[in-house]
């Protein structure tokens, strides 16, 4: 398979497992994030509808993501799995720490920690490490996207 | 402390779960997110430990209540000396056409000062999981008071300052004047973000558009009589009772309201019982809601599907066995009714009368256009199979006591309807091509026939008889003339009848089920009366008569709301058992349906008239 290839089956397969592990996680009661819905409130304010657009724009952000993991594994001259589970950690410290709390000022439905509660925008913001949704949500997204970086390290250095 | 009798709640819903509200202003029974979800609030079954949620006025005031006409939206009016406030109580049905997304459940309790200036008090206890969890609750100051307890969120969202009372609850006081008005939005989710809705004039947008919705729904009931109001407010409790994505009917919105108070008859009624099939098919059908009918049918038949041809006797909403039960040390029980218990044994026992209630379900709806696919057919023909093969086999009944297996008349009653349905289904053609063994249905129809005509009839008593051979009577012995079995007007109908409200008969037109219920000291059973209705109604001249009067005493054996509960106690006229009762209020609408039927011309010119109106 070529680099290219390879990098649009191994990130898609690493990103539907990302989405499972997140979902699971959410079923299971370890966290309340569900990244589809978050994401699906973008575009829509239906739960239903939300949650199927959610889906797709999380499969579209996964495979932009693992083009930068591919990019930085071809930047390093190798592929592995603890290099691509080192690359999740810092993933889920950028999803964690900058692009969670962030939300609110870009999410047309998303509160902000300081709103009136007469004002329309509806949906809970994640807080510090998005712990608004769970305190274990933070743990469930690490471990998520080290699962995510070490699979895609170890399918693409294969 | 006298808890608040049973009959002084109120019901509110989504569609999803129920809530009680009671007089004092308290939300004393909420499960989350289902019907049959462990409670947030059960103070109705221990106020201190069970939790709740109360809106009042700080001064002693007269309560009033209604639902806004034709909904499930409560209002509920505190007049104090020094002014009046009005409480606004629902679960709202979100309009899905607007721009806001919409929280999973939603518990909106909207107050307004109708005139002079009146000092609200609130208090928020919540308990989730029946009390055994006592969760911190954490200000998330803007974004309100939050709860979490097992992955669940619990949001409250309010313009009226609270502060913490004490471990777990909250407490605050707003000093209200003439048209000041004041939000509560309570929501629950295991999806973050969380929605949190918004409060003030879009709170009561959400009152508006969700009393609209009831009324729409409300306005396609097509019964016209002269108890419209009755009948509509049952639909209406039926409507709450209904499971929303499954089509499935609970048989009731709590657990462990007692039968006997203080006794030990508490049973978990919020799953779907198999018996109560051909009732409600009936009532949905007869009220003009096919769409309900063909759902909760078709619920039945996904089910029981896997349970096949053997039955469970009742399912949880989403078909699914639920033969667990637990007890609840931790709650007291309404008025010291102990055990509290979650699931239902029952669940295990083998009640025959069960299969002809689902094909005599199925029968209507395919009498009234409706089609069921081949292998749905298939599986009606092995639940008669298996009928053949068991009916007349002992089984516990359709009261379900825990006392052993007898030869019950009822049960044997509707193996005979479920043949004879499965024969006119033959005779329709709807079987299209399968293999009908219709000389053996015959045959067996004809021996449980006999059988019926001799074993179950006493001679010496005059009667109809509850066990094979026995001399006891049943309320059930009612249904013969319904089923198609006995004619209305028969001899023997009749006698029976009398047979039944001499022994069984109580004061106000309540029936009892059986002399068990007497001996335990039960309350007289909501439907057997209305049973009784039916029977009557079927019988010309002064027979139809009674049913009109019979009919009108039973209605005032419903609340200030209209709302019915399982057992009535005759001396107090107080409810008893879990409430509202589905079944209950399906019996109002089948003897209602029944008396219009048989209405004659006359009479729907000048018959009972506005003066009979409830």
């Amino acid at each position: 398979m070529s680099g290219g290839l390879r990098w649009v089956v191994w990130g898609f397969v690493s990103t539907v497992v990302l989405t499972a592990l997140l979902s699971g996680s959410q079923r299971m009661r370890l966290t309340r994030l569900d990244l589809p819905f978050l994401l699906g409130t973008l575009v829509t304010p239906d739960r239903d509808r939300a949650k199927l657009y959610g889906l797709g724009l999380h499969l579209v952000a996964g495979m932009v993501f693992s083009g930068l993991y591919v990019a930085v594994f071809i930047a390093w001259g190798r592929a592995s799995w603890w290099l691509g589970g080192l690359l999740g950690m810092l993933h889920a410290g950028f999803v964690l720490m900058l692009l969670l709390p962030s939300l609110p000022a870009v999410h047309p439905r998303m509160a902000t920690e300081s709103q009136d509660p007469t004002d329309v925008r509806t949906l809970e913001p994640p807080g510090f490490l998005a712990l608004h949704y769970g305190t274990r949500t933070p743990l469930v997204a690490l471990a998520a996207h080290v699962a995510f970086g070490a699979m895609l390290g170890a399918l693409y250095g294969a | 402390m006298r808890p608040a009798r049973i009959q002084d709640h109120a019901v509110i819903g989504d569609g999803h779960s129920a809530a009680l509200v009671s007089r004092d202003g308290g939300v004393v029974w909420l499960c989350w997110p289902r019907f049959d979800s462990p409670s947030l609030f059960a103070a109705i079954l221990d106020a201190e430990a069970g939790g709740g949620f109360w809106l009042s006025p700080e001064a002693p005031a007269r309560v009033s209540r209604e639902y806004l006409p034709d909904t499930n939206v409560l209002r509920t009016r505190f007049e104090t000396d020094d002014g009046v406030l009005v409480v606004t109580d629902l679960m709202p049905i979100h309009d899905t056409r607007g721009g806001e997304t919409q929280p999973e459940r939603e518990l909106l309790r909207c107050v307004h000062c109708e005139r002079g200036e009146v000092t609200l008090l609130a208090r928020y206890a919540p308990r989730p999981d029946f009390g055994r969890a006592r969760p911190s609750l954490r200000d998330g100051g803007r974004l309100g008071w939050r709860l979490e307890h097992a992955g669940w969120l619990y949001t409250l969202l309010t313009d009226v300052p609270l502060t913490p009372a004490s471990e777990g609850e909250l407490r605050g006081r707003a000093r209200l004047r003439s048209g000041a008005r004041a939000h509560f939005s309570l929501t629950m989710t295991d999806v973050g973000p969380a929605v949190l809705p918004p409060l003030g004039r879009r709170a009561w947008e959400r009152v508006d558009h969700t009393a609209m919705t009831w009324r729409r729904w409300a306005a396609r009931c097509r019964y016209d009589g002269p108890y419209r109001e009755a009948v509509v407010r049952s639909a209406l409790a039926l409507k709450l009772l209904t499971f929303g994505p499954s089509g499935a009917v609970v048989a009731a919105a709590t657990t462990s309201l007692p039968e006997v108070p203080g006794g030990a008859s508490n049973w978990d009624y919020r799953f779907c019982w198999v018996r109560d099939a051909s009732f409600t098919a009936r009532a949905f059908l007869g009220l003009g809601y096919e769409a309900e009918a063909e759902s909760f049918v078709t619920w039945l038949l996904r089910a029981t599907w896997l349970t096949q041809p053997r039955m469970s006797v009742l399912y949880d909403v989403y078909g699914r066995n639920r033969p667990d039960e637990e007890e609840v040390p931790g709650l007291r029980g309404y008025a010291g009714s102990r055990p509290v218990r979650v699931g239902n044994a029952a669940a295990t026992q083998q009640q025959l009368d069960s299969y002809g209630e689902v094909i005599d379900a199925v029968a209507q709806l395919i009498r009234h256009g409706g089609a069921l696919a081949r292998d749905e057919l298939r599986m009606l023909l092995r639940l008669g199979e298996y009928i053949m093969k068991m009916w007349d086999a002992p089984d516990e009944g359709i009261w379900e006591p825990r006392g052993g297996r007898w030869p019950h008349t009822f049960s044997r009653l509707s193996c005979w309807m479920a043949l004879d349905r499965l024969l006119e289904l033959h005779g329709r053609g709807a079987f299209r091509g399968l293999r009908v063994p219709a000389e053996h249905l015959r045959g067996v129809r004809e021996q449980l026939w006999e059988e019926l005509r001799t074993r179950a009839w006493n001679r010496q008593l005059r009667s109809y008889v509850r066990i094979l051979d026995g001399d006891d009577v049943d309320a059930d012995l009612l249904l013969m003339a319904w089923y198609g079995f006995e004619d209305a007007c028969s001899e023997r109908m009749r006698c029976t009848d009398q047979r039944i409200v001499t022994r069984l008969g109580a004061r106000g037109g309540l029936l009892f089920r059986n002399e068990d219920d007497l001996r335990a000291g039960e309350g007289a059973f909501g439907i057997c009366g209305f049973w009784r209705v039916v029977l009557l109604a079927r019988q010309e001249g002064a027979g139809r008569d009674a049913a009109e009067r019979l009919f009108v005493q039973q209605l005032a054996h419903a609340n200030d709301l209209g709302l019915l509960a399982e057992e009535v106690a005759p001396e107090t006229g107080d409810a008893l058992g879990n409430f509202p009762q589905a079944l209950s209020h399906v019996g109002l609408i089948s003897a209602a349906l029944e008396l219009e039927a048989t209405r004659p011309w006359q009479g729907a010119l000048g018959g009972p008239g506005e003066e009979a109106r409830p």
